[in-house]
């Protein structure tokens, strides 16, 4: 074999603790390698064109690079090296960055561990193989996890482009929290007749298939070929014959249920349809108010539907679809902020979450539009907000800001003295952060037009005086100790993943991070696509974002979505397993222990022997390392590549 | 004989491509120092280590042998890491059988976004291997390497 080995400088990401040029000379005396030189910035145009020119100055038919993490920059030079006309197979990457460089001060022991680290790349480039990728088709349909806007904004796009959507929302209607917000910053334009039109276009798009009330059971398959199993949750309520009347829920006599919708303010009817504008437009029983199943009699709702749609029978339904990519856009929660015992813990009646106060706002909300306290309906006069409850705070494991809350807070203030014209408003916050367009202007605007008064610090205590609450803070600014006396406190309570995140990324095999949002691929170049080909993040699942954001990227996944399905036959990844027939003693076990059934027995000659189907094997080599002959072996990560890794380590 | 004699010592790390190399990448980019004696293999999965890669390093010359998967549940080929975890127990007991102290060989589960984690659990495990004595010399013997494939069964 011909080798031609390159150490990146990285400008001076690796060449400040690792001698680049020290590596290149030592790499020319490891076996094979014909060339080594170092390299300035190895990936930049210049140093691609260098490996392209070495490789034909030098007939090199193997190439290692030894610069940043190949998770990084391998595909990038993988292209490199088939541009001039070498099996992208044919190439290792050492990691001498993310690995080396950036992890030790030693320059002498760094550029040790470089060279170690270029030497197994060379021992295992000896030993590849070049590969060629196979052809398969894919099932042009996509899953979307949540309807809030970040997955409506994905399925309308990807409907838009031709291309079947299903929707997969855990709530009785889509709409996610915007549908419950009153007004939206920075322009104070109301909520559902933005968010309305969209949900409508939901239900009517000839492309989306809506299942509301239903959740993912499990997923199986992989990239162009998934297969997801949905759970419809039972609602009691048959949707084909439901018209959306509300006639149930005029006659039903449980009417102290607890109103999800509206966040608690005010109750429901335990059959409901949880406000006009939902899609779809149908009514839920939710079963833990029912007098039907908590009494065990009622059935009022099932005597005065004129269409017989009720049914207390109903089980859940299990449904399979095919579907070619995902897109997870399941968006937040709020922080239990109950934790907080200084705020009461929920003791209080009017101190009062953030987006419940947007339902007491709201015109469709349970008051109409007139905001007036929990406690005795009387309207408050004074209104304390305050910022970063459970944000930012290291103490309950939420170190992380929520990203809006400044913003909707200073919206709420704006919105308090429009509904109260004689009201006063205070606002505690850390910081305030309003990097967007025209949001500093938006939270000056607040204090200067608005009157709202911001005092920067703390607040260590709210307690009950009279009918009022004293809030005490301190002023960090004042540098004194601050008391004010308020009707109603709002909480701008922090954002954390929804509830059982983790659960789903498990079963979509996507990674999560510690505080159960869904990681991207690459934090800076990757921010729509998983570790998973074929899953695509978009909203407040993958981070908190306000709607601007999650808007642009639930257009982005649908645009990674429809770019992957918009190829007639996919490209699978050469780097399966393979069965060496004549090793094979068709014990079975490969076919056991393989996850995605990739492994069937065949009949060769009156023996059986194990066969791997091409476009199911995802590579995983599970067979490999449980083949008692050896007879299966993963390509590209053969037990002989990986055994000379091993050797060329502990021979230096 | 690496320059470093007698500074460093020879640890071999496996590490699977989707959680625990990026979480060594995330340590990397956090710029969490480490001491600098682990050498890292990828693999794709934490379930396609044999043990004979382990016990093969240790027999030849390795001082320690670190693994690290997905977290359980969470691994990207589904169920990888549960063979992996069974496999890789039964490997660590039976270290002592071919006559290597087990606490040369330790296996963890790290995810993509746990850079600090990953640096604590370097520091840890090259502590570890410091404090034991240089890798004892073995001669070759096949017997060894067949009873450590047996564990990959
Ligand atoms: C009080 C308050 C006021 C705000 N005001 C503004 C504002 O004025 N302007 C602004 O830009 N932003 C505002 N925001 C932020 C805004 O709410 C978010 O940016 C936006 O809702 C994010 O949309 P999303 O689709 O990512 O998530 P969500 O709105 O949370 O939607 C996620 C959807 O997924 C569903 N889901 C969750 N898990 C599953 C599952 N496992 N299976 C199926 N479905 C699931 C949920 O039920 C939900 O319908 C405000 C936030 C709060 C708390
Ligand atoms: S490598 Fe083996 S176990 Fe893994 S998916 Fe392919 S055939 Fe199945
Ligand atoms: S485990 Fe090995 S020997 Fe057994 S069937 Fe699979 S490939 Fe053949």
């Amino acid at each position: 074999m011909r080798i031609g080995v390159f150490i990146c400088h990285c400008g001076t990401n690796i060449g400040a603790t690792v001698d680049s040029a020290g590596v290149a000379e030592n790499a020319k005396s490891l076996p094979d390698v014909v060339f080594a030189t170092d390299s300035m910035y190895t990936c930049s145009e210049p140093g691609q064109d260098g490996i392209i020119r070495a490789i034909s100055e030098h007939a090199l038919d193997g190439v290692v690079v030894a610069a940043c993490s190949p998770r990084m920059h391998e595909p990038t030079f993988r292209r490199a090296v088939e541009r001039a006309g070498v099996n992208r197979y044919m190439f290792e990457m050492a990691n001498i960055r993310e690995h080396v460089s950036w992890i030790g001060k030693d320059k002498e022991a760094n550029s040790n561990k470089a060279f170690e680290l270029v030497r197994i790349a060379v021992e295992k480039l000896r030993r590849n193989r070049p590969l060629t990728p196979k052809y398969f088709p894919s099932t042009k349909r996509v899953l979307v996890i949540g309807g809030g806007v970040a997955g409506i904004q994905a399925a309308l796009d990807c409907a838009d482009a031709g291309i079947e959507v299903i929707m997969v929302e855990r709530e009785p209607s889509i709409g996610g929290k915007m549908a419950k917000l009153d007004k939206t910053f920075p322009t104070v334009d109301c909520s559902s007749c933005i968010l309305g039109p969209k949900m409508v276009d939901v239900a009517q798009h000839p492309k989306i298939t809506l299942y509301a009330c239903s959740e993912l059971e499990s997923v199986s398959g992989f990239v162009g070929n998934f297969e997801v199993v949905i759970r419809r949750k039972a609602t009691c309520v048959d949707n084909t014959k439901c018209t959306g009347c509300g006639l149930c829920a005029e006659k039903c006599p449980s009417k102290k249920s607890f109103d999800r919708f509206n966040e608690g303010v005010g109750t429901t009817t335990a059959i409901n349809i949880p406000f006009p504008q939902a899609i779809p437009k149908k009514a839920v029983i939710d079963k833990s108010f029912c007098r039907q199943f908590v009494k065990g009699k009622c059935g009022v709702c099932a005597k005065v539907c004129p269409t017989g749609a009720i049914s207390y029978e109903q089980q859940d339904e299990l449904l399979t679809v095919q579907v070619g990519a995902m897109v997870a856009a399941t968006g937040y929660d709020l922080v239990d902020w109950k934790v907080y015992s200084e705020y009461g813990g929920g003791r209080y009646p009017d101190v009062v979450t953030s987006l419940q106060y947007e339902r007491m706002m709201s015109a469709s909300g349970p008051f109409g539009g007139h905001i007036k306290r929990l406690s005795d309906g009387k309207e408050p006069k004074n209104v304390v907000f305050i910022q970063c409850v459970g944000s930012r705070d290291v103490s309950i494991g939420r170190p992380y800001c929520s990203g809006f809350c400044c913003m909707y807070t200073a919206k709420q203030a704006i919105l308090t003295k429009d509904h109260i014209p004689d009201s006063q408003s205070y606002v505690f916050y850390m910081d305030i952060r309003s990097p967007g367009k025209g949001y500093d202007e938006f939270t000056r605007r607040a204090q200067e037009e608005y009157g709202t008064q911001y005092i920067r610090g703390r607040v260590s205590l709210i307690y009950p005086k009279g009918d009022r609450y004293i809030v005490r803070g301190v002023d960090t600014l004042a540098g004194a100790q601050v008391e004010v006396e308020a009707d109603l406190v709002v909480l701008a309570v922090g954002v954390e993943a929804a509830a059982n995140s983790p659960h789903l990324a498990e079963k979509l095999r996507i990674s999560y991070d510690k505080f159960g949002f869904f990681m991207e691929s690459h934090v800076k170049l990757k921010p729509i696509e998983t570790n998973t080909a074929g899953v695509f993040l978009a909203g407040c699942s993958q981070g908190p974002k306000d709607i601007p954001s999650s808007v642009a990227m639930g257009s982005a996944a649908a645009a990674k979505a429809i770019g992957l399905l918009s190829k007639d036959m996919l490209e699978s990844d050469p780097q399966i397993a393979q069965v060496n027939i004549n090793r094979c003693v068709g014990c079975g076990k490969c076919i056991n222990v393989c996850p995605y059934k990739a492994i069937r027995e065949i009949d060769f000659r009156g023996q059986a022997k194990a066969e791997v189907i091409e476009a199911v094997c995802q590579g995983c080599g599970l067979c490999n390392a449980t083949c008692p002959q050896g007879a299966v072996q993963l390509s590209h990560f053969t037990d002989n590549q990986i055994l000379a890794e091993v050797e060329a380590l502990c021979r230096c | 004989m690496s320059v470093l004699t007698g500074k460093e010592r020879r640890i071999v790390g496996f590490l699977c491509n989707w959680c625990s190399y990026g979480g060594a990448d995330t340590a990397g980019v956090g710029r969490f120092v480490q001491p600098t004696d682990l050498r890292i293999i990828r693999v794709p999965c934490s379930g396609r280590i044999n043990p004979l890669f382990i016990v093969k390093a240790l027999l030849g010359g390795a001082d320690g042998v670190l693994v690290s998967g997905c977290h359980p549940r969470d691994c990207h080929y589904a169920e990888g890491n549960f063979y992996a975890r069974r496999r890789l127990e039964m490997c660590k007991n039976l270290l002592p059988l071919v006559g290597i102290d087990p606490k040369r060989f330790e296996y963890t589960w790290v995810s993509a976004s746990e850079g600090q984690r990953w640096q604590h659990v370097v520091t840890e495990f090259t502590k570890q291997i410091h404090a034991l004595p240089p890798a004892p010399v073995f001669p070759e013997s096949p017997e060894i390497e067949r009873l450590a494939a047996c564990a990959g069964e």
